[in-house]
């Protein structure tokens, strides 16, 4: 056994991060650490490598037991890790990047000549030829993950912690980074590779490790795994669960509203084609970093197309910019509300007359009284919590928060509107609530795109479900098919884009 | 070629260009007696330029120089008019006040995660009001001992005089140029520049770097009050308004960026050269007023900023 942790606990205020969690990583292997948002991977990471204090369990490397206190505590007992984005100084060599803070030196002096020598050694034994004396910046991500790697493996050498390496090369770059992997791997280094393409970690991983609400759900070799067993350990639920619905699934007959023809971005997400109906609710599903969001934002103009048109009732639309979108109709609600929602310091009555005004241009300013007016109608109508319309958002509940963001673009009266995640982090009153008004929005014929990670909820309201993977769009459910199976078999089949209809 | 150097050959080149335009138009200018007063009326300037350039490569700012210039030169004076101390004791004494001085701004900015602007603009009222306490007068430094110093100079071939303050700036500048380049030091100046979390991921002493930073900073302001006291043979505590704001320019104009990361010591003394380059221009004219200097110096801060903005753009786009 090269890396263990036992029963690793760590508590959050008001929340457990990890419920004694078991890791066992041997030499020689690649283990994918695997589970949704907050299913408490980084934690696990962090407490390994001791950018956490763990507050109960054992860490044991070699057999020995460790107690890191940094993260640099960690690498000099052997455990090296690489993250996603800032890890290298952008602005010093690729020389400089690879020796910084242990300089060769002669007379007290760094001898930049034997540095170099040293960098184009250490990046020799990765097929990299480089320029060692050009800044980092100059080089493409790939390349800059790979210098990341060979410095953390060079300065560890025991345990390789990959967290998302492969987030943003393109598909030539990862076959690139995983024979790399492969070199390191049978070198006899443990790899952790933490990733959301279950595609790569199939490629690449010997074994794997669910995690779900900080609890381990399984460990198992990869080669006794299924897709469809991983897809269900990861969202926790088995084929069993089917709970059959009443309600009249007959798909929409009005006319299409907007339709979206090889609509995509390179890098972000495949290009599509969607049709959205009138009074229609389309829900969106997938594994977190399958390109849900980015769908989201590429049809809210907030990332740019640079592929296909959208049309609305056959005249073509430009969707350049959000602006340019919500003067078409569209709205919407982003994931992260604190972020991307919200201004936490303004009061309930300006967040939600921000859309409106926006829209309207500072020129026709919308009176105080008019404003109020505007704000007292949502609050009684989508029974926001507040003692008054004067009240800072930020000191809200996140359900109400939620549907102050709501009222916001309710006020601009769109025609198609976006949720991303509109149940997250709420509690199970305001839950019921607002999937109530999604659907009472949809009966007053507005359109509707609804992405959830909840898949029950997304076959509740759906009247088609649009599946996705790896940052493309690989299945449509309608009708009698929409079931959190089909949902599931979906996201965990191999490649091949299948339709399924009633 | 590498794009890094970029700036640096322009400033370099833009030095050229000016000498070639002085001197087709006076060719007096190329003497070694303008050069050698060039050196000398620039050195203070060039001095805090040096310890503001390690400022600035690490993402900070150091306001507080100008007032520190000037409160050692007055600490300097009273001290030579109402003590019987010797000028070297009085000097390091003053070097160990400024370099504290600088110590204790940087320890503010790293343990209270303070901007390096507000805490240095506070920095610049507190010194300049301490040289008020000690004298609100102009005092007159004479002392055998700075007689012996101001005459202390290298005859070079052509009328020319290395004066002692300009050689102790050529040393100033050749210590920096080490200091950045050549130790993990300056390595660890250029990694806060180019962003505190990958430092701190990379084992970079952040804080002992941000200490030490503002503390050469502070050295360097001092000495360069020092070096004031003996090029003014006085010392006023309106002296030195502003010259933060000379030596913030230069650093720019020589090439580094003023964002932190990048950048190079010598461009520094060249970004000095220029400014000085355009005073005595005006100077050999005779007819233009002084404030055409500023007016040139805006011009030429706005060049780079474009240029540096631009090579960003260029660098992050031609990727290999």
């Amino acid at each position: 056994m090269l890396l263990q942790g036992r029963n690793i606990t760590k508590n959050f205020p008001g929340a457990l991060a990890l419920d004694a969690v078991d890791f066992n990583l041997l030499p020689g292997e690649v283990h994918a650490l695997l589970g949704e948002n907050g299913a408490g991977k980084s934690t696990l990471v962090k407490c390994l490598t001791g950018a956490y204090r763990r507050d109960s369990g054992a860490i044991f490397l070699d057999n020995q037991p460790i107690n890191p206190r940094s993260t640099l505590e960690a690498q000099d007992l052997g455990i090296g890790t690489v993250y996603q984005e800032v890890n290298l100084l952008p602005n010093l060599t690729v020389a400089e990047n690879l020796f910084l803070g242990r300089q060769p030196r002669r007379l007290g002096l760094v001898s930049t000549r034997r540095m170099n020598a040293g960098a184009r050694e250490i990046l020799s034994g990765y097929g990299l030829k480089i320029d060692v004396s050009r800044e980092l910046s100059s080089y493409s991500i790939a390349i800059q993950q790979i210098i990341a790697i060979a410095r953390a493996v060079d300065l560890s050498g025991k345990v390789l912690i990959l967290d998302e390496p492969t987030a943003s090369l393109d598909a030539t770059e990862v076959q690139m980074l995983f024979s790399i992997i492969r070199r390191l791997r049978d070198d006899g280094l443990g790899i952790i590779f933490i990733s959301h393409f279950l595609d790569q970690v199939f490629e690449i991983c010997d074994a794997l490790t669910v995690l779900r609400n900080g609890r381990l759900v399984g460990t198992s070799k990869l080669a006794d795994t299924s897709r469809l067993k991983l897809v269900n350990m990861m969202l926790g639920r088995s084929l069993e669960e089917e709970i059959h619905k009443e309600k009249d699934r007959t798909a929409s007959v009005d006319p299409v509203q907007l339709q979206f023809k090889n609509f995509g971005r390179s890098g972000h997400i495949k290009a599509f084609d969607l049709d959205i109906r009138k009074r229609e609710i389309v829900g969106v599903a997938g594994l977190l970093g399958s390109g849900r969001t980015e769908t989201a934002e590429i049809l809210f103009g907030a990332i740019g197309h640079d592929s296909g048109e959208a049309l609305a009732e056959g005249k073509p639309l430009r969707l350049t910019s959000p602006r340019a979108a919500v003067a078409q109709g569209f709205a919407f609600c982003p994931e992260d509300r604190k972020r991307d929602g919200i201004v936490a310091d303004l009061s309930v009555r300006e967040n939600i007359i921000l859309a409106l005004q926006g829209q309207r241009g500072w020129l026709r300013a919308l009176s105080k009284s008019e404003q109020t007016a505007i704000a007292d109608g949502y609050i009684a109508s989508l029974d926001i919590r507040t003692p008054d319309c004067e009240k800072p958002v930020g000191q809200l509940s996140g359900g109400n928060q939620q549907k102050v963001i709501l009222a916001r673009w309710l006020a601009t009266n769109p025609r198609f509107l976006i949720l991303d995640e509109p149940t997250r982090g709420i509690d199970v009153g305001a839950h019921a609530e607002i999937i109530r008004f999604i659907e009472a929005l949809c009966d007053e014929g507005m359109s509707l795109l609804v992405i959830s990670s909840e898949l029950e909820e997304l076959v509740d309201y759906s009247q088609r479900v649009i599946v996705l993977r790896d940052r493309a769009h690989v299945a449509e459910l309608t009708g009698d098919a929409i079931t959190t199976t089909n949902i599931i078999r979906a996201i965990a089949s191999d490649g091949h884009e299948d339709k399924v209809s009633a | 070629m590498n794009p890094r150097y970029l700036p640096l050959l322009a400033t370099i080149a833009i030095f050229i260009l000016a000498y070639a335009l002085c001197y087709s138009q006076y060719p007096n200018m190329l003497s070694t007696r303008v050069v050698g007063n060039l050196l000398t009326d620039n050195a203070y300037l060039g001095i805090a330029a040096i310890g503001m350039t390690f400022v600035i490569l690490t993402g900070g700012i150091d306001l507080s120089i100008g007032s520190v210039i000037a409160f050692t030169g007055v600490f300097i004076a009273v001290l030579l008019a109402n003590t019987s101390m010797h000028p070297l004791s009085v000097f390091a004494l003053a070097l160990l006040i400024s370099t504290c001085f600088g110590a204790l701004m940087g320890g503010i900015i790293h343990t209270l995660e303070m901007p390096p602007f507000i805490v240095t603009l506070a920095g610049m009222f507190l010194a300049r009001g301490m040289a008020f306490v000690l004298s609100t007068e102009s005092i007159p430094i004479t002392h055998d001992f700075y007689d012996t110093l101001q005459d202390v100079f290298f005859r070079v071939p052509g009328k020319g005089r290395l004066t002692l303050i300009g050689i102790i700036m050529i040393v100033t500048v050749i210590v920096g140029v080490v200091l950045a380049h050549r130790t993990r030091f300056g390595s660890y100046v250029y990694a806060l520049g180019g962003g505190l979390p990958a430092a701190k991921l990379m084992g970079v002493p952040v804080a002992r770097t941000t200490v030490c930073v503002y503390a050469l900073s502070g050295f360097m302001a001092g000495l360069s009050g020092i070096v004031f006291s003996m090029y003014t043979s006085a010392g006023y505590s309106l002296a030195a308004v502003g010259v933060e704001l000379d030596a913030i320019a230069a650093v720019v104009i020589g090439g580094t960026l003023l964002t932190g990361g990048s950048g190079f010591m010598i461009g520094t003394l060249i970004g000095v050269l220029i400014m000085g380059l355009i005073q005595t221009y005006i100077i050999f004219d005779g007819t233009l007023s002084s404030w055409w200097t500023k007016i040139v110096i805006g011009g030429l801060l706005f060049t780079f900023i474009l240029l540096q903005r631009g090579l960003v753009w260029v660098t992050s786009r031609a990727r290999i």
